[in-house]
């Protein structure tokens, strides 16, 4: 009983605590007809803390395979791999960028850009990637807010 | 076949001159495939997807930084090492650009001495014949001593077409080459031919995405401020999509060794080739 109470105050304290707002886990999010209606977490989606994880080299890496015109002064830089994404906050809702976000491959089973929220079906994962998402929870949600921003 | 023709030009100016590289940039662009299964339409050395000052680099053999161990590897080539007290020249001869011609296009293969019988590329092929020939301590896997002694087995084929063989016993590793290239690596979860099939000539971010050939290995990378193999590239693009990469020198790494000189079957050897 002690033992019960402690890990009860352990988990209400950490979801006190606003570090960790409630979030779906890897395993449990699922895809439904190319959308995720559901946020990952409680916290809306910045679109500026989104814009730097879309541009950061260690994190989204968009920029890698996407260009945008409106990045183009500020960054150097952009990919041709991947469909420029001007004007795609027009193309798609908040739950269907978030389906491509967790993982494209749904839709597109051959597509070389990478599942953002998923920690399995990977070959050889390096150690210390091992078992982790490319992107938090939080960081798909706020690039989900900074794509919703690119209308034309 | 404009193309192939362009090529045969090349080689014909190869051919004539001592250092060919710099006409050889300007006679081709590419090769077409010869094998009916081949995945590309055209085959291109990672050369044309460099800028102009690398290029540049590579095409005058006092500026390219490779030929230094090149001419230390034309030193070693004669001195004795190991309890056999023999020297690469007492096998092969005092001109190894003329006795190493028509060898470092056909690796990797099966070689074989007596009943010691395996799939080897160059650098394992050189550690053979010091462990068993010279009874000399092996080299290590891209270490100057090395990389410099296989440098100048490819070197000694400058200019000569890619000529693997898949069939027969190298099947296997052809195979397993294959296979490994279409497999999706790591949690960036892509496969050698999203970036070097599906996307070559594309960025990829600041990087002009070629189609991973291996005829300029070893090479010289101004990234790494020095030479390194064609296993050491693999690695590193398996670290990129962070994936454990496989072992240098080992059957993984010499299956897709294999199966990438055969995807650039055709294509001038270039080593040591200058990359950023
Ligand atoms: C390694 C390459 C790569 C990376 C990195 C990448 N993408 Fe993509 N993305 C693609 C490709 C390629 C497509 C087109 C689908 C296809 O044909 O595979 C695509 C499609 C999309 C689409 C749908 C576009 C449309 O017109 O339907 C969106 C939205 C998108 N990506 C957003 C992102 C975001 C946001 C990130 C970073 C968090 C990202 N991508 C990272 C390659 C990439
Ligand atoms: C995320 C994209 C990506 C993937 C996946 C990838 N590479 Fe690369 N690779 C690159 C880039 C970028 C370069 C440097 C520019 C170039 O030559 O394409 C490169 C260079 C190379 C080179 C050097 C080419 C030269 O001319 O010097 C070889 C060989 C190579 N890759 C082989 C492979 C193999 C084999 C695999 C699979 C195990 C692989 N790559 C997977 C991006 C990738």
């Amino acid at each position: 009983m002690k033992l019960y109470i402690a890990y009860f105050a352990l988990v209400s304290a950490t979801l006190a605590g606003g570090a960790m707002a409630a979030e779906v886990a890897p395993e449990d999010v699922k895809i439904v007809d190319g959308a995720i209606e559901q946020p990952l977490t409680d916290t809306a989606g910045d679109p500026e803390r989104g814009l730097e994880t879309f541009t950061a080299r260690k994190a989204g890496n968009c920029l890698a395979c996407h260009y945008v015109e409106s990045l183009q002064e500020k960054y150097q830089f952009h990919g041709e791999v991947g469909t420029p994404l001007d004007g795609i906050g027009e193309a798609y809702t908040a739950a269907e960028f978030r389906a491509k976000l967790v993982n494209p491959k749904t839709e597109l089973p051959d597509t070389i850009m990478p599942a953002f929220y998923r920690t399995t079906g990977f070959n050889r994962t390096a150690g210390k990637f091992e078992g982790k998402t490319i992107l938090t929870a939080q960081q798909i949600e706020d690039v989900i807010a900074y794509l919703m921003t690119l209308k034309d | 076949m404009k193309k192939l023709l362009s090529l045969t030009a090349a080689l014909a100016l190869v051919a004539g001159a001592t250092f060919a590289v710099a006409e050889l940039a300007d006679g081709y662009v590419a090769v077409e495939p010869t094998a009916e299964d081949h995945p590309l339409d055209e085959i291109i050395s990672g050369y044309q997807f460099r800028i102009e000052s690398t290029r540049a680099t590579q095409d005058d053999d006092f500026e390219n930084p490779g030929m230094l161990l090149l001419d230390q590897a034309l030193d070693t080539w004669t001195e004795a090492d190991g309890a056999a007290g023999k020297a690469c020249s007492d096998c092969h001869g005092d001109d190894p650009m003329e006795s190493m011609k028509g060898v470092g296009t056909t690796y990797p293969k099966f070689t074989e001495e007596g009943d010691n019988r395996a799939f080897r590329n160059i650098e394992n092929q050189i550690n053979f014949c010091r462990t068993e020939r010279m009874e000399a301590k092996p080299w290590k896997y891209d270490k100057p001593d090395m990389l410099g002694m296989t440098v100048l087995v490819r070197h000694a084929d400058r200019g000569e077409p890619m000529n693997v063989a898949v069939d027969g016993d190298a099947a296997s590793y052809f195979e397993m080459g294959k296979e490994m290239y279409y497999t999706r690596y790591g949690q960036l979860d892509m496969a050698c031919s999203h970036c070097h099939e599906d996307n070559y000539g594309n960025y990829i971010r600041a990087d002009h995405l070629s189609q991973g050939q291996i005829n300029g290995f070893p090479t010289y990378r101004f990234k790494w401020q020095g030479v390194g193999s064609s296993h050491r590239r693999f690695k590193g693009c398996m670290k990129n999509i962070r994936a454990t990469p496989f072992n240098v020198g080992e059957d993984e790494y010499l299956a897709l060794e294999l199966y990438t000189a055969w995807r650039g079957q055709g294509l001038p050897v270039e080593t040591p080739s200058v990359r950023n």
